[in-house]
């Protein structure tokens, strides 16, 4: 499953991510912080990751993460 | 730490602080994550890469990351930047530069540049305002538009930076915004690729002052509008002028050849001077 790192400390709540998730996976929490309920939905197109002007969100695909290392490839 | 699973920060300055000063929802953080991209696509070395900056919000930009960076005068950017390239050629060299920086201030290096063709790679971050010194109307700023500067209404029409570049003598044009990102990211890869002046023009939303003049209370309404009012290059050849007033035409505007200013000047110098 793709894996998706919300930085909380970075992030501004612009709610960019939120409002242009192609899917709605990605959802405001009560500090209107982006967060996922529902991973599955997820294409990992990284649209959110790409748009964050704050680099608070890292999408790793499930194909590069063949090892169990867990480390995200550039 | 998490953080340093993210490439981007490879990139970044861990003396520096973040989150960055820009403001939440600025369309910089979009772009500066863009132009880290596509370098370390393309597989510059830090130490080839060479960004120069004037003043304003964008230019904040090279404080934050890890190349060679020069944070230059008002407008001079592009002035600083050739004569880096003139003293080794080899470099690859950046600007990054405001609408005001670039158009008003430093109006005539760009023209000059883009004249000689020196090889430089600009970036005009264009948010249609002064956002670092309290929302004046800068050159871009449209017509009619309320800001601090002009509280009834601007009456200066705005500069066309891409048209004015081209215009000029640049090889390489392109416009596009920070929320068309997966074109902003093949936009900077062809002009990093491209030999002499080339320039892309990039819309960024300013939330705290155009946003605000414009009625887009946040960075979403912001982006929806520029997703909703650009065009691209082809379907703007099949519309009218009235057709085309206010829209944003985005994509590859002018990609041509010219002699390249350096790469003459090396060629004389070897020839003639013997260096």
């Amino acid at each position: 499953m793709t894996r998706v790192d919300i930085y909380r400390g970075w992030c501004k709540k612009c709610g960019i991510c939120i409002a242009f998730c192609p899917k709605e996976t990605l959802v405001a929490d009560k500090d209107s912080v982006p967060t996922i309920t529902d991973l599955e939905s997820c294409t990992g197109c990284r649209l959110c990751e790409m748009r964050c002007p704050d680099f608070a969100i890292v999408v790793t695909k499930d194909e590069k993460q063949k090892t169990k290392s867990g480390s995200a490839a550039g | 730490m998490k953080e340093s699973s993210h490439f981007v920060h490879k990139y970044l300055r861990s003396s520096k602080r973040f989150p960055h000063i820009w403001c939440a929802g600025c369309g910089i953080g979009i772009f500066m994550q863009a132009l880290i991209r596509v370098i370390d696509k393309i597989g510059y070395s830090k130490d080839e890469v060479v960004l120069v900056s004037g003043i304003g919000c964008s230019s904040r930009l090279p404080v934050y990351v890890d190349f060679n960076t020069l944070h230059a005068t008002h407008g001079r950017a592009l002035t600083f930047a050739t004569g880096v390239k003139l003293a080794n050629p080899r470099l690859k060299v950046i600007t990054i530069m405001g609408d005001g920086d670039a158009a008003s201030i430093g109006g005539n290096h760009l023209i000059h540049a883009a004249r000689r063709n020196v090889e430089i790679v600009s970036f005009v971050i264009n948010n249609q305002v002064y956002g670092m010194t309290g929302g004046q109307s800068s050159p871009t700023t449209p017509y009619g538009l309320k800001t601090t500067s002009a509280p009834y209404g601007n009456l200066e029409a705005p500069f066309d930076i891409s048209r004015l570049v081209e215009a000029a003598g640049a090889v390489f044009v392109g416009r596009t915004t920070v929320y068309h990102t997966p074109q902003l990211e093949r936009l900077i890869e062809k002009s990093l690729k491209k030999d002499g002046f080339s320039m892309v023009e990039v819309l960024a939303q300013c939330v705290t002052y155009s946003g605000r003049w414009m009625g887009l209370a946040s960075p979403v309404e912001m982006m929806a509008w520029q997703r909703d009012n650009a065009i691209t290059v082809e379907k703007a050849a099949e519309m009218n002028e009235t057709e085309l007033a206010g829209k944003v035409v985005i994509g590859v505007l002018v990609d041509r050849e010219r002699p390249i200013y350096d790469k003459e000047y090396g060629k004389l110098a070897r020839e003639k001077l013997k260096v």
